[in-house]
């Protein structure tokens, strides 16, 4: 595949675009990053055209055709290019990897984003606790390896511990053991480690977004 | 054909319930629908779905699955010998996904809310986004359809089974404010569509009558109206 053929929207600090970064890149597919300027809302005309519904990164060109949405860009690049599997293969195994990035996007995001920006923080443990039950004895959710649920689940692993920094607030304390021991092992793996956004630079906006009171 | 012992636990109001429902008579797939009361969440709904404890539940070999479009993909997965649900080309995958996530995220709060709306004005700010959503779908169906009559195509598929669960409350809606909201004029496309779909053989049974929903959820706004919170 030329590179040219694959072309990825995305932003810097976005853990949505990320998402789909480390699927390519855990693939060995070649890409070419387009940033988009988010934060300023100064969005692209080609963002606007690939994404008229949404607006939003990222978005995956494939042979000149977007697809929106980080979750189903995951499940686009794992049914068009071989190599590494992110969903596993067995039916029953697949809808407990979706059951659980469901559960992510609609319940724990929101929740965790709260309890940062509202100083609502049952929720977020309820859901966290719900994720590390899921996790106790596995490496990974995906098991050995990263898949599906791990790369969805990223901004636990690597955004939500540098909120803690930045405001000073702790949400993954001891009482989640397997979530802390996952996220060390996450963002220190191999191709992981190579391409997340730059520590200092995320610390700085999330001071900037939390300001402490 | 079953591939060993099938359970939907389920209530035939549910549009989520519908989709599994319908999957599974795509395929054939002999299944016993376990009925939840109104308002009472059974033991082995709580103990199948302990995370959100909620229907629909397919139970497999008495495991169980949970998420209505996880296990519609689940059902096409697993029965793979009856017709295909999802495309089978990648890119029409992602584009069915895509729209059954639209669907799931904006359509269909925008739709539920529609009933509730008390009084003209809240009725009106209501409606917009409704009738945006499906402007949005009635573009979509005129860009993948190709020449239709389902979102699928030919054959009905995810996209439909995602989206026409909900023509039950759309119609619902319809009748309580006196507007048609899928039409000849503005969704030309839609509207033949959903014909199609309410009369295909693996809908027409588990599609709830118009008036036995509207009756429903009109005792569900009393519920609420009447609950303290």
């Amino acid at each position: 595949m030329a590179e040219e053929e694959v072309k990825l929207h995305g932003a810097w600090g976005s853990p949505f675009s990320k998402r789909v970064e480390f699927a390519l890149k855990l693939k060995g597919i070649h890409y070419h990053y387009i940033e988009e300027e988010v934060l300023t809302k100064n969005k692209s005309p080609e963002l606007l055209k690939y994404n008229p519904v949404h607006k939003k990164i990222p978005v995956l060109l494939h042979k000149g055709r977007p697809i929106a949405e980080s979750q189903v860009i995951l499940e686009y690049i794992d049914e068009t290019w071989k190599g590494y599997p992110i969903l596993p293969q067995e039916p029953y195994e697949r809808a407990t990897a979706r059951f659980w990035a469901r559960f992510i996007d609609e319940k724990c995001w929101p929740s965790v984003w709260s309890s940062f920006s509202e100083g609502k923080k049952e929720e977020a443990i309820e859901n966290l606790k719900l994720l590390e039950k899921e996790l106790e004895g596995k490496k990974f959710f995906g098991g050995e390896k990263i898949g599906f649920v791990d790369i969805v689940a990223n901004f636990i692993a690597y955004w939500v511990p540098l909120i803690e920094e930045a405001t000073g607030k702790q949400l993954l304390g001891e009482e989640f053991p397997a979530l802390c021991r996952w996220k060390d092992e996450y963002v220190s793996s191999a191709v992981i480690k190579e391409h997340l956004p730059s520590r200092d630079k995320l610390v700085a906006h999330f001071r900037a977004r939390f300001p402490s009171n | 054909m079953a591939k060993g012992e099938v359970k939907l636990l389920g209530s035939w109001p549910s549009p989520y319930v519908m989709r599994a429902r319908i999957a599974l008579n795509l395929k054939s797939v002999e299944y016993e629908f376990l009925e939840e009361k109104l308002g009472v969440k059974s033991e082995l709904l709580l103990k199948s779905n302990p995370v959100h404890k909620k229907i629909p539940v397919l139970l497999h070999h008495s495991k169980p699955i949970c998420e209505s479009l996880v296990i519609v993909q689940y059902i096409d997965e697993v029965w793979s010998s009856g017709p295909a649900i999802l495309p089978s080309d990648p890119y029409d995958r992602a584009v069915a996904r895509f729209w059954a996530s639209y669907v799931d995220e904006k359509f269909f709060p925008a739709l539920r809310a529609l009933p509730m709306a008390q009084g003209k004005e809240a009725m009106e700010a209501a409606m917009h986004p409704v009738k945006e959503g499906l402007a949005l779908l009635e573009d979509a169906y005129a860009n993948h359809s190709k020449g239709g009559p389902f979102f699928g195509g030919g054959q009905i598929s995810y996209l439909d089974v995602a989206f026409g669960c909900f023509l039950g409350v759309i119609r619902v809606s319809e009748k309580v404010t006196g507007v048609a909201l899928i039409n000849e004029h503005t969704t030309p496309g839609l509207a033949g569509w959903a014909e199609e779909f309410c009369a295909h053989p693996a809908v027409e049974d588990v599609m709830p009558d118009t008036d036995k929903l509207t009756e429903f959820i009109n005792r569900i706004i009393k519920m609420k109206s009447q609950s303290p919170n």
